[in-house]
Protein backbone atom coordinates (compact mmCIF):
# COMPACT_ATOMS: atom_id res chain seq x y z
CA UNK A 1 0.00 0.00 0.00
CA UNK A 2 1.33 3.79 -0.94
CA UNK A 3 -0.22 7.23 0.06
CA UNK A 4 0.71 9.98 -2.21
CA UNK A 5 0.03 13.40 -2.15
CA UNK A 6 0.61 16.90 -0.40
CA UNK A 7 1.38 17.84 2.87
CA UNK A 8 -0.29 19.90 5.47
CA UNK A 9 2.77 20.61 8.45
CA UNK A 10 2.00 21.19 12.15
CA UNK A 11 3.54 21.90 14.88
CA UNK A 12 3.78 20.46 18.31
CA UNK A 13 1.23 19.26 20.57
CA UNK A 14 -1.64 19.48 18.12
CA UNK A 15 -4.69 17.74 20.49
CA UNK A 16 -7.74 16.00 19.48
CA UNK A 17 -9.96 19.57 20.64
CA UNK A 18 -8.41 21.41 17.73
CA UNK A 19 -8.48 17.91 15.19
CA UNK A 20 -12.51 17.83 16.38
CA UNK A 21 -13.82 20.63 18.13
CA UNK A 22 -15.79 19.31 21.28
CA UNK A 23 -18.80 21.35 19.81
CA UNK A 24 -19.41 18.68 16.90
CA UNK A 25 -19.32 15.64 19.28
CA UNK A 26 -22.97 15.47 18.92
CA UNK A 27 -22.27 13.83 16.05
CA UNK A 28 -20.56 10.86 14.75
CA UNK A 29 -20.91 10.19 11.46
CA UNK A 30 -17.79 10.73 9.56
CA UNK A 31 -18.69 12.80 6.48
CA UNK A 32 -19.64 15.25 8.89
CA UNK A 33 -16.77 15.55 11.42
CA UNK A 34 -14.81 15.55 8.09
CA UNK A 35 -16.35 19.18 7.35
CA UNK A 36 -14.80 20.43 10.80
CA UNK A 37 -11.65 19.06 10.53
CA UNK A 38 -8.45 20.80 11.75
CA UNK A 39 -10.23 24.27 12.16
CA UNK A 40 -9.79 25.79 15.20
CA UNK A 41 -5.56 25.33 14.01
CA UNK A 42 -6.37 25.35 9.99
CA UNK A 43 -9.66 27.23 9.01
CA UNK A 44 -8.32 26.44 5.28
CA UNK A 45 -7.80 22.69 5.77
CA UNK A 46 -11.26 21.54 4.65
CA UNK A 47 -11.47 23.48 1.57
CA UNK A 48 -8.35 23.27 0.30
CA UNK A 49 -7.37 18.78 1.76
CA UNK A 50 -7.61 16.43 -1.63
CA UNK A 51 -8.03 12.68 -1.35
CA UNK A 52 -4.58 11.35 -0.32
CA UNK A 53 -2.90 14.48 0.97
CA UNK A 54 -0.65 14.23 4.07
CA UNK A 55 -0.51 15.82 7.41
CA UNK A 56 3.04 15.92 8.51
CA UNK A 57 3.64 16.69 12.44
CA UNK A 58 5.73 17.39 15.06
CA UNK A 59 5.58 15.98 18.71
CA UNK A 60 2.66 14.98 20.44
CA UNK A 61 -0.01 14.67 17.62
CA UNK A 62 -3.14 14.11 19.04
CA UNK A 63 -2.68 14.34 22.95
CA UNK A 64 -5.17 15.53 25.21
CA UNK A 65 -9.04 13.75 25.31
CA UNK A 66 -9.02 10.22 24.21
CA UNK A 67 -12.34 10.65 21.74
CA UNK A 68 -11.95 8.09 18.89
CA UNK A 69 -13.50 11.53 16.82
CA UNK A 70 -10.29 12.58 15.92
CA UNK A 71 -8.90 10.48 13.47
CA UNK A 72 -12.15 9.47 12.09
CA UNK A 73 -12.58 13.14 11.12
CA UNK A 74 -8.58 13.15 9.62
CA UNK A 75 -9.81 9.96 7.55
CA UNK A 76 -13.08 10.66 6.48
CA UNK A 77 -11.26 14.50 4.69
CA UNK A 78 -9.23 12.33 2.75
CA UNK A 79 -5.97 12.32 4.39
CA UNK A 80 -3.77 9.44 3.47
CA UNK A 81 -1.35 9.13 6.08
CA UNK A 82 -0.06 11.44 8.62
CA UNK A 83 3.43 11.33 9.95
CA UNK A 84 4.66 12.72 13.06
CA UNK A 85 8.06 12.55 15.55
CA UNK A 86 5.40 11.10 18.36
CA UNK A 87 2.08 10.56 18.54
CA UNK A 88 -0.03 10.91 22.14
CA UNK A 89 -0.74 6.89 23.26
CA UNK A 90 -4.30 7.19 22.69
CA UNK A 91 -4.71 8.68 19.64
CA UNK A 92 -2.28 6.25 18.16
CA UNK A 93 -3.55 3.52 18.72
CA UNK A 94 -7.47 4.91 17.89
CA UNK A 95 -5.68 5.57 15.10
CA UNK A 96 -4.53 2.19 13.61
CA UNK A 97 -7.72 0.68 15.08
CA UNK A 98 -9.76 2.81 12.80
CA UNK A 99 -8.02 1.95 9.83
CA UNK A 100 -6.21 5.56 9.51
CA UNK A 101 -2.16 5.03 8.66
CA UNK A 102 0.06 6.66 10.86
CA UNK A 103 3.79 6.89 11.05
CA UNK A 104 6.34 8.06 13.22
CA UNK A 105 9.56 9.41 11.87
CA UNK A 106 11.45 12.46 13.44
CA UNK A 107 13.15 13.29 10.86
CA UNK A 108 10.97 13.44 7.95
CA UNK A 109 8.55 14.97 10.44
CA UNK A 110 11.32 17.86 11.03
CA UNK A 111 12.50 18.18 7.69
CA UNK A 112 9.11 18.10 5.35
CA UNK A 113 7.47 21.21 4.65
CA UNK A 114 4.00 22.18 3.78
CA UNK A 115 3.13 21.85 -0.06
CA UNK A 116 5.84 19.35 -0.33
CA UNK A 117 4.31 16.43 -2.46
CA UNK A 118 5.31 13.25 -0.66
CA UNK A 119 5.07 9.35 -1.01
CA UNK A 120 4.54 6.73 1.66
CA UNK A 121 5.53 2.95 0.88
CA UNK A 122 3.91 0.82 4.48
CA UNK A 123 5.17 -1.84 3.26
CA UNK A 124 8.97 -0.70 4.15
CA UNK A 125 7.96 2.46 5.86
CA UNK A 126 9.98 4.64 3.21
CA UNK A 127 8.88 8.15 3.22
CA UNK A 128 9.89 10.03 -0.17
CA UNK A 129 9.90 14.22 -0.43
CA UNK A 130 9.34 14.26 -3.59
CA UNK A 131 9.99 18.27 -3.61
CA UNK A 132 13.52 18.00 -1.98
CA UNK A 133 14.66 14.44 -3.49
CA UNK A 134 15.04 13.39 0.41
CA UNK A 135 14.15 9.76 1.69
CA UNK A 136 13.58 8.74 4.79
CA UNK A 137 12.69 5.36 6.90
CA UNK A 138 9.55 5.31 9.18
CA UNK A 139 8.78 2.64 11.20
CA UNK A 140 6.99 -0.04 8.50
CA UNK A 141 4.36 -1.92 9.82
CA UNK A 142 3.99 -5.68 10.85
CA UNK A 143 1.87 -7.83 8.14
CA UNK A 144 -1.30 -7.99 10.98
CA UNK A 145 -1.52 -3.75 11.52
CA UNK A 146 -1.01 -3.41 7.62
CA UNK A 147 -3.99 -5.90 7.59
CA UNK A 148 -5.86 -3.66 10.00
CA UNK A 149 -5.21 -0.53 8.13
CA UNK A 150 -5.90 -2.07 4.36
CA UNK A 151 -9.56 -3.81 6.01
CA UNK A 152 -9.87 -0.24 6.98
CA UNK A 153 -9.82 -0.68 10.63
CA UNK A 154 -9.91 -3.09 13.63
CA UNK A 155 -13.78 -4.37 13.51
CA UNK A 156 -13.59 -5.13 9.40
CA UNK A 157 -10.53 -6.87 10.47
CA UNK A 158 -11.28 -9.27 12.75
CA UNK A 159 -14.78 -9.71 10.86
CA UNK A 160 -12.56 -10.97 7.45
CA UNK A 161 -10.13 -12.67 9.60
CA UNK A 162 -13.50 -14.81 10.81
CA UNK B 1 20.31 -6.88 24.08
CA UNK B 2 18.25 -7.49 27.25
CA UNK B 3 14.42 -6.79 27.36
CA UNK B 4 12.68 -4.93 30.92
CA UNK B 5 10.21 -6.56 32.76
CA UNK B 6 7.10 -5.62 30.61
CA UNK B 7 8.76 -6.44 27.64
CA UNK B 8 9.40 -9.92 28.48
CA UNK B 9 5.53 -9.96 29.66
CA UNK B 10 5.06 -8.99 25.48
CA UNK B 11 7.14 -10.96 24.32
CA UNK B 12 5.83 -13.92 26.20
CA UNK B 13 2.33 -13.09 25.25
CA UNK B 14 3.12 -12.15 21.82
CA UNK B 15 4.92 -16.05 21.60
CA UNK B 16 8.36 -13.87 20.47
CA UNK B 17 11.51 -15.01 21.90
CA UNK B 18 12.46 -10.68 22.14
CA UNK B 19 10.82 -7.96 21.46
CA UNK B 20 12.44 -4.48 21.16
CA UNK B 21 11.22 -1.17 22.38
CA UNK B 22 9.24 0.56 19.21
CA UNK B 23 8.08 -2.91 17.62
CA UNK B 24 4.25 -3.35 17.16
CA UNK B 25 3.24 -6.53 18.22
CA UNK B 26 -0.35 -8.57 18.78
CA UNK B 27 -0.76 -10.36 22.48
CA UNK B 28 -2.91 -12.44 23.86
CA UNK B 29 -4.80 -10.97 26.85
CA UNK B 30 -5.31 -12.72 29.97
CA UNK B 31 -8.43 -10.36 31.21
CA UNK B 32 -10.61 -7.32 29.41
CA UNK B 33 -11.62 -4.69 31.81
CA UNK B 34 -14.69 -2.30 31.32
CA UNK B 35 -16.81 -0.30 33.68
CA UNK B 36 -20.43 1.32 33.55
CA UNK B 37 -19.12 4.23 31.53
CA UNK B 38 -17.18 2.73 28.98
CA UNK B 39 -18.54 -1.14 28.15
CA UNK B 40 -22.04 0.07 26.71
CA UNK B 41 -19.61 2.01 23.81
CA UNK B 42 -17.64 -0.73 23.37
CA UNK B 43 -20.85 -3.02 23.07
CA UNK B 44 -22.43 -1.10 20.45
CA UNK B 45 -19.01 -1.31 18.49
CA UNK B 46 -19.15 -5.14 18.92
CA UNK B 47 -22.56 -4.99 17.56
CA UNK B 48 -20.69 -4.21 14.16
CA UNK B 49 -18.46 -7.59 14.22
CA UNK B 50 -19.99 -10.64 12.05
CA UNK B 51 -19.74 -12.94 14.82
CA UNK B 52 -21.28 -12.05 18.05
CA UNK B 53 -19.49 -13.96 20.38
CA UNK B 54 -17.07 -13.47 23.47
CA UNK B 55 -13.33 -15.11 22.98
CA UNK B 56 -13.70 -15.77 26.55
CA UNK B 57 -16.70 -15.26 29.27
CA UNK B 58 -14.41 -16.10 32.32
CA UNK B 59 -11.72 -13.55 30.92
CA UNK B 60 -14.29 -10.81 30.52
CA UNK B 61 -14.43 -8.78 33.58
CA UNK B 62 -17.53 -5.73 33.67
CA UNK B 63 -17.90 -3.60 36.68
CA UNK B 64 -20.57 -1.26 38.05
CA UNK B 65 -18.37 1.24 39.87
CA UNK B 66 -18.79 5.03 38.39
CA UNK B 67 -22.50 6.13 38.88
CA UNK B 68 -23.47 2.90 41.20
CA UNK B 69 -25.72 2.58 42.74
CA UNK B 70 -27.28 4.37 39.86
CA UNK B 71 -27.77 8.11 40.22
CA UNK B 72 -29.91 9.16 37.76
CA UNK B 73 -31.67 7.51 34.81
CA UNK B 74 -29.24 8.06 32.15
CA UNK B 75 -26.66 5.98 34.33
CA UNK B 76 -29.36 3.41 34.97
CA UNK B 77 -29.89 3.06 31.56
CA UNK B 78 -25.90 2.77 30.86
CA UNK B 79 -25.83 0.23 33.68
CA UNK B 80 -28.98 -2.26 32.72
CA UNK B 81 -27.06 -2.07 28.81
CA UNK B 82 -24.32 -3.85 30.50
CA UNK B 83 -26.31 -5.94 32.77
CA UNK B 84 -27.83 -7.21 29.97
CA UNK B 85 -24.55 -8.12 27.71
CA UNK B 86 -23.60 -9.84 30.75
CA UNK B 87 -26.63 -12.00 31.32
CA UNK B 88 -26.65 -13.07 27.32
CA UNK B 89 -23.41 -13.67 27.46
CA UNK B 90 -22.90 -15.13 30.95
CA UNK B 91 -19.79 -12.96 31.82
CA UNK B 92 -18.88 -14.58 34.58
CA UNK B 93 -17.00 -11.65 36.53
CA UNK B 94 -19.87 -9.35 36.55
CA UNK B 95 -19.66 -7.01 39.52
CA UNK B 96 -23.10 -5.40 39.91
CA UNK B 97 -24.95 -3.63 43.46
CA UNK B 98 -23.70 -5.71 46.40
CA UNK B 99 -20.65 -7.47 44.72
CA UNK B 100 -18.74 -4.39 43.00
CA UNK B 101 -15.99 -2.13 43.74
CA UNK B 102 -14.10 0.02 42.16
CA UNK B 103 -12.42 -1.72 39.32
CA UNK B 104 -8.75 -1.06 40.38
CA UNK B 105 -9.18 -1.97 44.15
CA UNK B 106 -11.66 -4.72 43.16
CA UNK B 107 -9.93 -7.28 40.17
CA UNK B 108 -6.47 -8.16 42.91
CA UNK B 109 -9.17 -8.54 45.77
CA UNK B 110 -10.85 -10.65 43.47
CA UNK B 111 -7.55 -12.60 42.09
CA UNK B 112 -8.47 -11.72 38.36
CA UNK B 113 -4.50 -10.27 38.04
CA UNK B 114 -1.56 -11.73 38.87
CA UNK B 115 2.07 -11.79 38.17
CA UNK B 116 2.49 -12.28 34.30
CA UNK B 117 -0.55 -11.20 33.29
CA UNK B 118 -1.46 -9.11 30.33
CA UNK B 119 -4.52 -7.07 30.91
CA UNK B 120 -6.50 -3.95 28.96
CA UNK B 121 -9.15 -2.28 30.10
CA UNK B 122 -11.12 0.71 29.44
CA UNK B 123 -10.72 2.62 31.79
CA UNK B 124 -7.21 4.98 32.37
CA UNK B 125 -5.88 3.38 35.55
CA UNK B 126 -5.84 0.03 34.64
CA UNK B 127 -2.25 0.69 34.98
CA UNK B 128 -2.87 -0.54 38.68
CA UNK B 129 -2.52 -3.98 38.08
CA UNK B 130 1.56 -3.24 37.71
CA UNK B 131 2.13 -3.87 40.97
CA UNK B 132 1.40 -7.46 41.31
CA UNK B 133 3.86 -7.52 38.27
CA UNK B 134 1.36 -7.73 35.76
CA UNK B 135 1.10 -6.04 32.01
CA UNK B 136 -1.91 -3.79 32.09
CA UNK B 137 -3.16 -0.51 29.95
CA UNK B 138 -5.68 1.52 29.72
CA UNK B 139 -7.31 1.50 26.25
CA UNK B 140 -10.00 2.96 24.25
CA UNK B 141 -13.92 1.32 23.11
CA UNK B 142 -12.57 -0.04 20.04
CA UNK B 143 -10.10 -2.12 21.89
CA UNK B 144 -12.00 -3.29 24.28
CA UNK B 145 -14.31 -4.50 21.68
CA UNK B 146 -12.20 -5.89 20.09
CA UNK B 147 -10.48 -7.11 22.74
CA UNK B 148 -14.03 -9.00 24.23
CA UNK B 149 -14.16 -10.55 20.95
CA UNK B 150 -11.06 -11.88 20.12
CA UNK B 151 -9.09 -12.24 23.39
CA UNK B 152 -6.40 -10.31 21.54
CA UNK B 153 -4.56 -6.58 21.58
CA UNK B 154 -2.11 -5.16 19.53
CA UNK B 155 0.24 -2.92 21.46
CA UNK B 156 3.80 -0.95 20.76
CA UNK B 157 6.41 -2.17 22.85
CA UNK B 158 7.67 0.82 24.96
CA UNK B 159 10.86 1.66 26.13
CA UNK B 160 11.44 1.86 29.75
CA UNK B 161 12.20 4.31 32.77
CA UNK B 162 13.77 2.94 35.82
CA UNK B 163 12.96 4.05 39.24
CA UNK B 164 15.37 2.79 41.52
CA UNK B 165 13.94 3.07 45.14
CA UNK B 166 16.16 3.19 48.37
CA UNK B 167 15.90 3.75 51.79
CA UNK B 168 12.60 3.21 54.16
CA UNK B 169 9.94 5.66 54.45
CA UNK B 170 9.05 7.56 57.89
CA UNK B 171 5.64 6.62 59.40
CA UNK B 172 3.55 9.04 57.62
CA UNK B 173 4.82 8.54 54.46
CA UNK B 174 2.93 6.08 51.90
CA UNK B 175 2.95 4.81 48.18
CA UNK B 176 0.85 8.08 47.55
CA UNK B 177 3.49 10.41 48.67
CA UNK B 178 6.03 8.36 46.79
CA UNK B 179 4.04 8.24 43.38
CA UNK B 180 3.13 12.26 43.65
CA UNK B 181 7.06 13.45 44.56
CA UNK B 182 7.41 11.21 41.11
CA UNK B 183 5.36 13.20 38.97
CA UNK B 184 6.69 16.29 40.38
CA UNK B 185 9.80 15.38 39.65
CA UNK B 186 9.43 14.15 35.88
CA UNK B 187 5.59 15.88 35.04
CA UNK B 188 2.34 14.84 33.54
CA UNK B 189 4.19 13.92 30.38
CA UNK B 190 7.73 12.28 31.70
CA UNK B 191 6.98 8.90 30.99
CA UNK B 192 4.81 9.51 27.73
CA UNK B 193 4.65 6.20 25.74
CA UNK B 194 6.77 4.52 28.33
CA UNK B 195 7.06 1.87 31.17
CA UNK B 196 7.86 3.05 34.43
CA UNK B 197 9.58 0.41 36.43
CA UNK B 198 9.96 0.28 40.19
CA UNK B 199 13.11 -1.36 41.37
CA UNK B 200 15.28 -1.61 44.04
CA UNK B 201 15.57 -2.41 48.05
CA UNK B 202 13.26 0.06 48.47
CA UNK B 203 10.55 -2.15 46.98
CA UNK B 204 10.48 -4.50 49.49
CA UNK B 205 9.94 -1.80 52.27
CA UNK B 206 6.40 -0.52 50.60
CA UNK B 207 3.21 -2.63 51.02
CA UNK B 208 1.29 -3.99 48.28
CA UNK B 209 -1.47 -1.41 48.73
CA UNK B 210 1.51 1.11 48.53
CA UNK B 211 2.68 -0.49 45.19
CA UNK B 212 -1.40 -0.64 44.16
CA UNK B 213 -1.29 3.33 44.39
CA UNK B 214 2.16 4.38 43.13
CA UNK B 215 1.45 2.00 39.64
CA UNK B 216 -2.25 3.60 39.62
CA UNK B 217 -0.59 6.71 39.29
CA UNK B 218 1.64 6.05 36.64
CA UNK B 219 -0.80 7.16 33.71
CA UNK B 220 -0.70 10.91 35.70
CA UNK B 221 2.84 10.89 33.90
CA UNK B 222 1.47 9.92 30.90
CA UNK B 223 2.82 6.31 31.36
CA UNK B 224 1.58 3.14 29.27
CA UNK B 225 2.29 1.65 32.93
CA UNK B 226 4.03 1.14 36.01
CA UNK B 227 5.35 -2.03 36.97
CA UNK B 228 6.65 -3.71 39.89
CA UNK B 229 8.88 -6.77 40.24
CA UNK B 230 7.50 -10.11 41.89
CA UNK B 231 8.82 -10.36 45.60
CA UNK B 232 7.59 -12.19 48.76
CA UNK B 233 4.50 -10.10 48.96
CA UNK B 234 2.99 -10.13 45.94
CA UNK B 235 3.27 -13.71 46.83
CA UNK B 236 2.10 -13.37 49.55
CA UNK B 237 -0.88 -11.69 48.09
CA UNK B 238 -1.25 -13.68 44.92
CA UNK B 239 -1.59 -16.68 47.53
CA UNK B 240 -4.71 -15.17 49.65
CA UNK B 241 -6.55 -13.52 46.75
CA UNK B 242 -5.85 -15.89 43.67
CA UNK B 243 -5.79 -19.52 42.54
CA UNK B 244 -4.56 -18.67 39.13
CA UNK B 245 -1.24 -19.45 38.71
CA UNK B 246 1.13 -16.12 37.62
CA UNK B 247 4.49 -16.21 36.46
CA UNK B 248 7.44 -14.17 37.46
CA UNK B 249 9.07 -11.89 35.24
CA UNK B 250 12.92 -10.50 35.41
CA UNK B 251 14.14 -7.34 34.08
CA UNK B 252 17.20 -8.21 32.19
CA UNK B 253 20.60 -7.18 33.85
CA UNK B 254 21.87 -5.51 30.61
CA UNK B 255 18.12 -4.31 29.97
CA UNK B 256 18.38 -0.64 28.33
CA UNK B 257 16.65 2.55 30.20
CA UNK B 258 15.50 5.81 28.59
CA UNK B 259 16.45 7.03 32.01
CA UNK B 260 17.02 6.12 35.57
CA UNK B 261 16.11 7.59 38.89
CA UNK B 262 17.27 6.86 42.26
CA UNK B 263 14.46 7.54 45.14
CA UNK B 264 15.41 7.79 48.78
CA UNK B 265 12.38 6.70 50.18
CA UNK B 266 13.56 8.00 53.91
CA UNK B 267 13.91 12.06 52.65
CA UNK B 268 10.46 11.64 51.26
CA UNK B 269 7.77 13.93 53.15
CA UNK B 270 4.19 13.85 53.04
CA UNK B 271 3.51 15.36 49.52
CA UNK B 272 0.67 17.24 48.26
CA UNK B 273 -0.42 18.16 44.41
CA UNK B 274 -1.93 21.29 44.09
CA UNK B 275 -4.01 22.59 41.48
CA UNK B 276 -4.89 22.00 38.81
CA UNK B 277 -2.27 19.30 37.44
CA UNK B 278 -0.79 16.20 39.35
CA UNK B 279 2.97 17.68 38.74
CA UNK B 280 2.41 20.96 41.30
CA UNK B 281 3.68 18.81 44.19
CA UNK B 282 4.76 20.27 47.71
CA UNK B 283 6.20 18.86 50.68
CA UNK B 284 4.13 19.39 53.70
CA UNK B 285 5.62 22.46 55.55
CA UNK B 286 6.73 24.55 52.31
CA UNK B 287 3.26 26.06 51.70
CA UNK B 288 1.11 28.44 54.05
CA UNK B 289 -2.45 27.98 55.44
CA UNK B 290 -4.84 27.05 53.36
CA UNK B 291 -8.77 26.41 54.44
CA UNK B 292 -10.89 23.74 53.26
CA UNK B 293 -14.41 23.20 53.33
CA UNK B 294 -14.27 18.93 52.04
CA UNK B 295 -11.94 15.88 52.45
CA UNK B 296 -12.51 13.04 50.39
CA UNK B 297 -10.96 9.42 50.95
CA UNK B 298 -11.35 6.57 48.81
CA UNK B 299 -10.99 6.16 44.87
CA UNK B 300 -8.93 3.49 43.03
CA UNK B 301 -5.92 5.01 44.45
CA UNK B 302 -6.18 5.11 48.18
CA UNK B 303 -9.33 3.77 49.16
CA UNK B 304 -8.01 -0.14 50.31
CA UNK B 305 -8.07 -1.03 54.12
CA UNK B 306 -4.62 -0.04 54.89
CA UNK B 307 -5.61 3.35 53.78
CA UNK B 308 -8.98 3.61 55.67
CA UNK B 309 -6.80 2.11 58.93
CA UNK B 310 -4.05 4.86 58.23
CA UNK B 311 -7.19 7.06 58.23
CA UNK B 312 -8.68 6.00 61.47
CA UNK B 313 -5.61 6.33 63.25
CA UNK B 314 -5.61 9.72 62.76
CA UNK B 315 -9.04 10.13 63.25
CA UNK B 316 -9.74 8.57 66.29
CA UNK B 317 -10.51 10.54 69.50
CA UNK B 318 -10.40 13.53 67.00
CA UNK B 319 -13.06 15.31 65.49
CA UNK B 320 -13.60 16.88 62.17
CA UNK B 321 -13.46 20.36 61.78
CA UNK B 322 -16.65 21.61 62.18
CA UNK B 323 -18.14 23.14 59.03
CA UNK B 324 -16.37 20.41 56.99
CA UNK B 325 -17.19 17.23 55.25
CA UNK B 326 -15.46 14.66 55.60
CA UNK B 327 -16.20 11.63 52.66
CA UNK B 328 -14.93 8.05 53.41
CA UNK B 329 -15.01 5.69 50.62
CA UNK B 330 -14.12 1.96 51.13
CA UNK B 331 -13.25 1.04 47.61
CA UNK B 332 -14.62 -2.66 47.91
CA UNK B 333 -17.31 -4.65 49.93
CA UNK B 334 -14.71 -6.80 50.89
CA UNK B 335 -12.50 -3.15 52.35
CA UNK B 336 -15.85 -2.11 53.81
CA UNK B 337 -16.61 -5.50 55.71
CA UNK B 338 -12.79 -5.70 57.41
CA UNK B 339 -12.94 -1.88 58.26
CA UNK B 340 -16.19 -2.51 59.74
CA UNK B 341 -14.71 -5.52 61.68
CA UNK B 342 -11.80 -3.39 62.72
CA UNK B 343 -14.16 -0.25 64.25
CA UNK B 344 -12.59 1.45 61.75
CA UNK B 345 -15.81 2.68 60.64
CA UNK B 346 -17.17 3.27 64.08
CA UNK B 347 -14.64 5.70 64.52
CA UNK B 348 -15.33 7.04 61.19
CA UNK B 349 -19.04 8.20 62.25
CA UNK B 350 -17.79 9.31 65.75
CA UNK B 351 -15.10 11.60 64.47
CA UNK B 352 -17.96 13.07 62.31
CA UNK B 353 -16.98 11.50 59.17
CA UNK B 354 -19.62 10.13 56.45
CA UNK B 355 -19.07 6.40 55.19
CA UNK B 356 -20.19 5.62 51.93
CA UNK B 357 -20.92 2.55 49.87
CA UNK B 358 -18.42 1.82 47.44
CA UNK B 359 -18.41 3.95 44.30
CA UNK B 360 -16.16 6.71 42.28
CA UNK B 361 -18.76 9.23 43.07
CA UNK B 362 -16.79 12.63 43.56
CA UNK B 363 -13.40 11.38 42.06
CA UNK B 364 -14.64 12.23 38.75
CA UNK B 365 -17.06 14.55 39.84
CA UNK B 366 -20.12 12.32 39.64
CA UNK B 367 -22.39 12.44 42.57
CA UNK B 368 -21.41 11.73 46.69
CA UNK B 369 -19.42 14.80 47.09
CA UNK B 370 -19.43 17.36 44.44
CA UNK B 371 -17.92 20.70 45.00
CA UNK B 372 -19.77 24.50 44.99
CA UNK B 373 -17.74 27.13 42.93
CA UNK B 374 -14.16 28.28 45.05
CA UNK B 375 -14.64 25.29 46.96
CA UNK B 376 -11.51 23.68 48.18
CA UNK B 377 -10.68 19.55 48.81
CA UNK B 378 -7.79 17.78 50.31
CA UNK B 379 -8.68 13.88 48.68
CA UNK B 380 -6.77 11.08 48.30
CA UNK B 381 -7.76 9.92 44.48
CA UNK B 382 -5.68 10.85 41.35
CA UNK B 383 -6.39 13.56 39.31
CA UNK B 384 -7.45 17.34 40.10
CA UNK B 385 -8.05 19.04 36.65
CA UNK B 386 -10.23 21.67 36.88
CA UNK B 387 -13.72 20.77 37.52
CA UNK B 388 -12.95 17.22 37.91
CA UNK B 389 -14.93 17.24 41.27
CA UNK B 390 -17.60 19.92 40.80
CA UNK B 391 -17.57 23.55 39.67
CA UNK B 392 -14.51 24.69 37.57
CA UNK B 393 -13.15 27.04 40.02
CA UNK B 394 -12.88 24.56 43.03
CA UNK B 395 -9.77 23.16 43.84
CA UNK B 396 -8.54 19.88 44.27
CA UNK B 397 -5.53 18.95 46.53
CA UNK B 398 -3.84 15.18 46.35
CA UNK B 399 -2.86 13.64 49.30
CA UNK B 400 -2.07 10.26 50.97
CA UNK B 401 -5.06 9.11 53.53
CA UNK B 402 -2.67 10.36 56.58
CA UNK B 403 -2.79 14.15 55.02
CA UNK B 404 -6.26 14.19 54.17
CA UNK B 405 -7.35 12.88 57.53
CA UNK B 406 -5.01 15.75 59.03
CA UNK B 407 -6.42 18.12 57.10
CA UNK B 408 -9.95 16.82 58.00
CA UNK B 409 -9.38 18.03 61.52
CA UNK B 410 -7.38 20.95 61.60
CA UNK B 411 -9.43 22.72 58.27
CA UNK B 412 -6.19 23.25 56.62
CA UNK B 413 -3.97 21.31 54.03
CA UNK B 414 -1.71 19.93 56.57
CA UNK B 415 0.46 16.71 57.90
CA UNK B 416 -0.22 14.82 60.56
CA UNK B 417 3.06 16.57 62.25
CA UNK B 418 0.48 19.67 62.64
CA UNK B 419 -1.50 17.11 65.19
CA UNK B 420 1.72 15.85 66.73
CA UNK B 421 1.69 12.95 65.36
S1 LIG C 1 -11.99 6.01 41.43
FE1 LIG C 1 -11.72 7.73 40.03
S2 LIG C 1 -9.88 7.32 38.88
FE2 LIG C 1 -10.53 5.41 39.88
S3 LIG C 1 -11.72 4.32 38.33
FE3 LIG C 1 -13.14 5.54 39.57
S4 LIG C 1 -13.34 7.50 38.49
FE4 LIG C 1 -11.55 6.47 37.67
Amino acid sequence: MQAHGTVFKYGDNVDTDVIIPARYLNSSDPAELATHCMEDIDRDFVKKVQPGDIIVANKNFGCGSSREHAPIAIKASGVSCVIAETFARIFYRNSINIGLPIIECPEAAREIESGDEVTVDFDSGRICDLTTGKEYQGQSFPEFMQKIISAGGLVNYINESE
Amino acid sequence: MGMTMTQKILAHAASLDEVKAGQLIEAKLDLVLGNDITTPVAIDVMKQFKKQEVFDRDKIALVMDHFIPNKDIKSAEHCKIVRDFAAKYQITNYFDVGQMGIEHALLPEKGLVVAGDVVIGADSHTCTYGALGAFSTGVGSTDMAAGMATGKAWFKVPPAIRFNLVGKPSKWVSGKDVILHIIGMIGVDGALYQSMEFTGPGVAELSMDDRLTISNMAIEAGGKNGIFPVDEKTIAYMKEHSKKTWTAYEADPDAEYEAEYTIDLSKLQPTVSFPHLPENAKEIGTFGRIAIDQVVIGSCTNGRIEDLRTAAEILKGRQVKKGLRCIVIPATQNVYLQALKEGLIETFIESGAVVSTPTCGPCLGGYMGILAHGERCVSTTNRNFVGRMGAVDSEIYLASPAVAAASAITGTVSGPSELGL
